[in-house]
């Protein structure tokens, strides 16, 4: 008995040890498959390391010091009443200043190139994509195709995508870890975002804002498809389908939860300038009968 | 029913097990308690000795209490939330996303307002007008007021357990999710109604420490002979009095959207939801600073003694302290870097927020030094601050990370946040509130806790702390968002794995906290301290009796320089003898008031009733509440007479203990 759970124990311990060496090597943030991605993840580990050369000696030295100035150490200088050096407090004043000057001017150009409504420099002109947040899935609307899908994000590989993002409701932040960038969906603003997927792949997207009950079943996949397959799947997407317009969005825009994902074939003109000006009014919340809320997020 | 608002059977879940269990649970302890101390007579000794009791040590002990005791039911959420992020990969797990909801927004909003609040509130309470050599505080009566403001908040947000339901909306309501059409529910009512009423005991709390400090203090205490407790103290209820007012107003505003139909906040007719970010920003950063600040001064008093040094760069420490107060105002903006304000606005808030690194670089520097060339002593309060030390650097770095807006592009609201915000908070603020109350409980008291105890509960600590919160760092960059009720990564479910079992390593650590104290107070008399000055300390609350008269001093001290106490041990010694009997008089001090307890009961019933909308109580608390500031604005006589003998028998006990401490300091070759 004793034996048997030690080994479960140590199967469970050994399963999580081997599950972590594997999926540590590829944190979805640094390992970026986009140039958005790929400027973020490096600014981040440049500012890592800039920073650990000064933790990573105040942690030694604070062990060190600790360590040898320990009340039984009777080899250690005994300064009992040591409280002041103009030259430690020049430099103690001065090492932090400096790191911060240095990873100041990082974080200044940082923000500056990779602000998020900055176009991608590329040879081919941006596709253009409009996210609407609702609750709780994504709307994705393609003005140029004149389509639309629902939780699934599919766009050429190697073109930049410039987003217009607003919520119907309340807020979310739309966020694909491995493209880079992530920004906020507002009802009655919209938000601008530039990203590209530099090689064909499929990522995981997610709204990395809380946003209610059905918050967590807020995910969608993205599929960076070959230039030339990406026209084929709008032409399909084209050729079947629902219709979005002002009606069928209403019935969208109704609570539910862990929808699966489908297109539109037609999507009625300004839809997204409509929803963000707010000519059509934002997405009721629950259903609300005798001041108790009604439970309205089955699952379709 | 219109009798009871909104209020129903409905309201109560009896359909839900969990929570119905734990107010079972919670609610059998109270009685269970309140029962033994009406069966042993002691009913009116807690009436008279604490709940009306206006002596600025017993409102600090209870203000800790209170933040023990909530600590327990927050850190029970914390549990729930790692074990369902452990079970809920493709899978509902055990929680709802109703309760999961609830679970995480009651987490934050208890462990911040009603755990993190109280708990350096109660340690400024006790200890600064102590260290300044003073009689008591400013404003005593109002100090009362301000705790049990305090304990009503966490009451109502324990109430909504059991009746009604809590916010599903994060520990910050952010509207338009917080606005009536989208939570309908009582729940957000909950969480605004109780910081809003202990809101007001907070910025009560801090008007009083503010006067206290600026106007109170024994003759010859200058503002640079404060003890570094004392400035941490100052900056942090400056903060405190600036902020807070932000707070009561911001959530006030949501109130009127809720309940009267405004739109201040609303996502039609002109309302804002920037303008909450700002202003819950404006009040919400400061917030932090005024949490850490005095967790800075417990760490510069607890590593000075235990090296036996005074603290290194006393003045520098001090620029540093007022430098945070001030910026702490001026960074508000980097909790929102990804809401798309601009490449300007952005770079220039996140390069502030680095600023702040620079003052918090020198203390920990200063920290450094003071230990150097010292005779460090390991007792618990001493491993608590070196653990803050290397623990506080890492926060600290990830912190200045999410500052560079590039990569919190990447990591805003990611568990890496997480990670970061508990790092600074548990490593920060929650270590120094152990070290602070290890190290002051024996002047509480009269005894010490168990030191084994108190070493064992350091380590599960903080070696949980390490498992429960390094794996959140990874799983953020893998791009896990927080407050996910299920999730469908594989990869991630291991880090989530190794973090529930931190968590548990933590419950142990928590488990033997309870037991240390149980066990120190049934061994009372192996752990007691005669000399009031256990730890060989350095500023003056260690120079009167523990635990100390009510008058704290039998006659004030005169200041001369820092480590006042120290100064005067080493002079005693030099002469072999005490200081000259000074010659006693009587002291007056205020006559304890049960205006505070009545108040909160009041505003507890008032918050209850606007929650549920039953109007006609709502009046008649509001009212009581009323006529209690009447009957305590019109008393006659506030204070009370120590004569000048009783004082002098005190003293001259104080003085023989010492006495005794000095012949077996002699005796030490």
């Amino acid at each position: 008995m004793r034996t048997g759970r030690c080994g479960r124990a140590c199967r469970i311990g050994g399963f999580v040890i081997a599950t972590l060496l594997v999926s540590g090597c590829h944190p979805a943030v640094l390992d970026p498959k986009g140039v958005v991605g790929t400027a973020n993840s490096t600014i981040l580990i440049d500012s890592v390391i800039i920073m650990l050369a000064i933790v990573i000696p105040t942690i030694a030295a604070t062990l060190g010091f600790a360590w040898w100035f320990r009340a039984g150490n009777r080899r250690a200088r005994h300064r009992p009443t040591w409280a002041y050096s103009g030259r430690i407090e020049l430099v103690v004043w001065a090492v932090p200043l400096l790191v911060i000057i240095l990873l100041g001017g990082v974080a200044w150009v940082g923000s500056h190139e990779l602000d998020p409504a900055t176009p991608i420099t590329s040879k081919t002109a941006a596709l253009e994509v409009d996210v609407v947040s609702l609750d709780w899935k994504w709307l994705f609307i393609y003005p140029e195709q004149h389509i639309a899908s629902v939780n699934e994000l599919t766009i050429p590989a190697g073109r930049p995508i410039h987003f217009r993002l607003t919520s119907a409701s309340v807020m979310n932040a739309f966020f694909i870890p491995q493209l880079g960038s992530m920004i906020y969906t507002m009802n009655g603003m919209s938000t601008q975002l530039y990203l590209q997927a530099d090689q064909p792949g499929d990522f995981h997207g997610l709204s990395s804002h809380y946003s209610g009950d059905g918050f967590a079943g807020m995910h969608f996949e993205v599929h960076a498809t070959p230039p030339d397959q990406f026209a084929t799947w709008a032409a399909a997407a084209r050729a079947r389908g629902p219709v979005l317009d002002p009606v069928s969005y209403g019935e969208l825009a109704q609570q539910s939860r862990d929808v699966v994902p489908f297109t539109y074939r037609d999507v009625a003109p300004h839809l997204f300038d409509d929803i963000a000006n707010q000519k059509m009014a934002p997405a009721p919340g629950p259903a609300v009968r005798n001041g108790a809320e009604v439970a309205n997020g089955a699952k379709p | 029913m219109t009798l009871l608002g909104k209020l129903t059977w409905s309201a109560i879940p009896l359909d839900q097990p969990l929570p119905m269990i734990a107010s079972a649970v919670v609610a059998l302890a109270i009685l269970g308690i309140l029962g033994w101390v009406v069966a042993s007579g002691r009913l009116p000794y807690l009436w008279r000795e604490w709940i009306t009791s206006v002596d600025h040590k017993r409102i600090g002990v209870m203000y800790v209490l209170l933040a023990m005791v909530m600590l327990l039911r927050g850190f029970s959420d914390a549990i729930m939330m790692r074990t369902q992020q452990a079970l809920a990969f493709r899978a509902p797990g055990f929680l709802p996303p109703e309760h999961y909801d609830q679970i995480f927004s009651a987490h934050g909003t208890l462990m911040i307002f009603f755990v993190a609040m109280p708990f350096v509130i109660g340690l400024m309470n006790f200890v600064v007008p102590l260290q300044l050599g003073a009689r008591d505080v400013a404003f005593p009566t109002l100090n009362s007021v301000g705790f049990w403001l305090t304990a009503t908040g966490a009451l109502l947000v324990n109430i909504s357990l059991v009746v009604g339901e809590f916010a599903r909306t994060g520990w910050l309501p952010y509207p338009p999710l917080s606005e009536l059409a989208y939570s309908p529910g009582v729940g957000v009512d909950y969480y605004l109604w109780a910081l809003e009423i202990s809101g007001v005991g907070t910025l009560v709390s801090g008007v009083n420490l503010v006067t206290t400090i600026l106007k109170i203090h024994a003759p010859g205490m200058t503002y640079l002979r404060m003890p570094m407790f004392c400035w941490t103290a100052l900056a942090s209820n400056l903060l405190i009095v600036a902020a807070f007012p932000i707070l009561t107003a911001t959530l006030a505003m949501l109130l009127l959207d809720r309940y009267l139909g405004f739109h201040f906040f609303t996502n039609t007719d002109g309302g804002n939801v920037m303008m909450f970010m700002n202003l819950i920003w404006a009040w919400g950063h400061p917030e932090v600073y005024i949490l850490i600040l005095p967790a800075f001064g417990v760490f510069s008093e607890v590593i000075s003694t235990f090296s036996g040094k005074p603290l290194f760069g006393y003045r520098s420490m001090v620029a540093a302290t007022m430098a945070i107060c001030i910026l702490a105002f001026m960074v508000w903006l980097h909790h929102f870097f990804t809401m798309g304000a601009g490449a300007d606005v952005n770079a220039i808030f996140g390069i502030a927020t680095m600023i702040i690194a620079v003052p918090t670089g020198v203390k920990v520097f200063n920290w450094l030094f003071t230990m150097y060339g010292g005779r460090i002593v390991y007792s618990v309060p001493m491993l608590w601050a070196l653990g803050f030390m290397v623990t506080f650097t890492i926060g600290g770095m990830t912190g200045v990370l999410l500052a560079v807006p590039p990569a919190d592009f990447v990591l805003h609201n990611s568990l890496f946040l997480v990670a970061h915000f508990h790092n600074v908070i548990i490593g920060g603020v929650l270590f120094g509130a152990f070290a602070g109350y290890t190290y002051w409980f024996p002047k509480a008291f009269g005894f010490r806790l168990h030191e084994g105890l108190g070493r064992a509960a350091f380590w599960f600590w903080i070696v949980g702390f390490y498992l429960a919160f390094m794996p959140l760092y990874v799983v953020g960059l893998m791009g896990m968002t927080r407050r996910m009720q299920q999730y469908d990564m594989p990869e991630w479910r291991p880090w989530l794995l190794l973090a529930a079992a931190g968590a548990a390593v933590i419950l142990v650590g928590i488990v033997l906290q309870v037991v240390q104290l149980v066990v120190s107070i049934s061994r009372r008399d192996e752990l007691r301290d005669l000399t009031g000055d256990p730890w060989n300390g350095r500023s003056l609350e260690w120079a009167t009796t523990s635990p100390p008269p009510a008058f704290n001093f039998a006659v004030l001290p005169t200041i001369e320089g820092e480590d006042t106490y120290w100064t005067t041990k080493q002079r005693a010694r030099q002469q072999r003898q005490l200081a000259d009997e000074p010659d006693y008089i009587d002291i007056e001090m205020p006559r304890n008031s049960p205006t505070g307890f009545i108040c909160a009961f009041f505003a507890t019933i008032m918050g209850f009733a606007l929650i549920w909308h039953i109007w006609w109580m709502v009046i008649v608390a509001g009212v009581g509440a009323y006529a209690t500031f009447v009957v305590f604005a019109w008393r006659d006589e506030d204070e009370y007479v120590i004569p000048a003998n009783e004082v002098a028998r005190l003293d001259r006990a104080r003085r023989r203990s010492r006495t005794d401490a000095l012949a077996a300091w002699d005796a030490v070759p």
